[in-house]
């Protein structure tokens, strides 16, 4: 268990390149409130990083500016390894799973997950494939003519999941996904996010208010406190992967919780 | 890839699509659901017959449901050549509805400033009475066909306008970011997303059109008043009123209901066609 101030930028060089550099970032709403303030954050390729924090704490609204979804009001968002456009913005290269599933109800799952694809104009058939992969990835193999309503809570989610991975992200930003969901679900969703990272190793930012899940699936955990929202500590979670059902029971994942559970009734006293 | 195992569940959390039994192809509800009023029907229409016949209404006066059917065989000649025509009219004026109420509502929903500058008018359109200004657009237009259509079509647009607009504007919240998180730009946005989301809305509209415009071309008709050999049910009405021919109006009257009874029939199969595999207004469940 090792404690770390996320306001040093210094990387371990094990770690990999940082994909994706908050400096100094603040939010004000228009209507006065800000929202978070001085948030330092590095995510290094191949990360499982937890935001976590009481609500209202603005972990969402980080979420969302770091997908480019509403502009910082003081500080930058930088993306060292990725190119960027004519006009000098970064070509934001992210999977957003919201708390919602999402979809299309008129569309078949398939159709839900080629929704990308065909935004960034990838032709039908091929499309097509790459959404039938994706889809078997998350064991939906056999649902591709379904639509939403035919799908419980739990598959809707693992549709979105699909339709975030479908474009082989850079990122893979999660807005307390499984927060809808119920426990025997959740704890299932859980361990096929992590197999699915462990398979594709992509870089994953996850939202959450739940200390035992953001312990559970994460090798960092960044505790955010609120009013105004900002970063109080960064834990790291050692313990190795794969991660699975005896982990859960394990007296080091008890520590780790206690330790992650303090310093958010620290982020919440504050 | 391996797949991953299926979660119990999840799999029995499926909703149950209700499979029910089926008599010559409908099911029970289905076929109480025509039984019940068919049966209020024809013993509505007896009580009727058996009254006039009882009190010896004159025909002039109220037919029975027998004479007037016996009528609307033997006039079956110039009533169906006039139901032939308000159908026409009908459906033209529905057409123009539909095709103006998409277009408008779609550039209303691109363009802020124009819904603020034009949706007013729309509106002044719809609450202004037909009949008061049937008989303006009846001198200005020539043709006796064109103004009917015109009219039909004011009465029919808005519906269809007002709800289109709606459906536009009611996209997922979460979707709308979605696309523009893939940089999705405008025309995709609306076909993609806008324009689906809007189907319930336009077909919930386009039910209430249909109607709407049959009734737009009845009146416009009334109002007109005009004859010759290319005249509407309206006319037919009209005319047989002056002859004293009260079955025929009776007759006509009939026929009126019933293609609007069709009109609405053949739209909502349509919307359950269109709806039936998404929306939960086409989606039976079993509690």
């Amino acid at each position: 268990m090792a404690l770390r101030r996320a306001v040093e930028p210094a990387v371990e060089a094990s770690r990999g390149r940082p994909v994706l550099q908050v400096r100094g970032v603040a939010k004000r709403f228009s209507n006065g409130t800000l929202a978070v303030t001085g948030v330092d954050l590095d995510l290094c390729a191949g990360e499982f990083v937890s935001l976590l924090g009481p609500s209202g704490c603005g972990k969402s609204t980080l979420l969302r500016m770091i997908a480019g979804l509403g502009e910082p009001s003081a500080g930058r968002i930088e993306w060292p390894t990725t190119d960027h456009d004519s006009h000098g913005r970064p070509m934001r290269d992210v999977g957003f799973v919201f708390q919602e599933a999402t979809l299309m109800p008129w569309a078949t799952a398939e159709r839900n997950v080629m929704l990308p694809l065909i935004l960034k104009r990838v032709p039908p058939r091929q499309a097509a494939a790459r959404a039938d992969a994706a889809l078997e990835a998350v064991g939906l193999g056999s649902f591709l003519q379904a639509y939403p309503r035919e799908l419980s809570g739990g598959m809707k989610m693992r549709v979105s999941i699909a339709r975030a991975l479908v474009t082989e992200p850079k990122i893979l930003l999660m807005d307390e996904p499984f927060a809808a969901l119920d426990e025997i679900t959740r704890q299932k969703l859980n361990d096929d996010l992590l197999a699915l990272w462990a398979r594709q190793r992509f870089t994953v930012l996850f939202v959450t208010h739940s200390v035992f899940e953001s312990v559970y699936l994460s090798q960092r955990i960044v505790v955010m406190a609120a009013r105004p929202g900002r970063v109080i500590a960064d834990v790291a979670t050692d313990a190795p992967f794969p991660r699975d059902a005896s982990f859960r029971t394990s007296p080091e994942y008890a520590a780790s919780c206690r330790v992650v559970s303090a310093k958010l009734l620290e982020a919440i006293a504050s | 890839m391996t797949a991953v195992i299926q979660d119990g569940t999840d799999a029995a959390a499926l909703p149950a699509i209700v499979e029910e039994r089926r008599w010559l192809y409908l099911t029970i509800p289905t076929w109480q659901r025509i039984l019940a009023p068919l049966v209020i029907g024809l013993v509505v229409l007896g009580l009727w017959e058996f009254v006039v016949w009882q009190a010896g209404v004159p025909y002039y006066i109220l037919p029975g449901p027998w004479q007037i059917f016996r009528t609307l065989i033997t006039d079956w000649g110039t009533l169906s050549g006039s139901l032939l025509i308000t159908l026409q009219i009908t459906g033209l004026a529905l057409l123009a509805a539909v095709v103006l109420g998409i277009a408008l509502s779609v550039l209303f929903t691109q363009s802020k400033w124009l819904e603020m500058s034009l949706f007013p008018y729309a509106v002044i359109l719809q609450v202004t009475p037909i009949v008061a200004i049937a008989p303006l657009i009846i001198i200005w237009v020539n043709d006796t066909l064109v103004s009917l259509l015109i009219c039909a079509w004011i009465v029919a647009f808005f519906p269809i306008l007002s709800n289109t607009i709606l459906g536009l504007n009611s996209a997922d919240h979460n979707l709308i970011n979605l696309f523009q998180l893939y940089g999705a730009n405008r025309w995709q946005t609306l076909r993609h997303l806008r324009l689906p989301a809007a189907l319930p809305y336009f077909l919930g509209g386009l039910r209430i059109s249909g109607g709407l415009a049959l009734i737009g071309a009845v009146v416009a008709e009334f109002v007109a008043g005009s004859g010759g050999t290319a005249s509407g049910l309206a006319f037919r009405i009209l005319e047989a009123g002056y002859q004293l021919k009260i079955p025929r109006m009776f007759a006509a009257l009939v026929m009126v209901s019933g293609a609007g009874v069709v009109i609405f029939l053949v739209l909502s199969l349509i919307s359950h066609l269109l709806l039936r595999r998404w929306h939960e207004s086409a989606v039976r469940r079993e509690n």
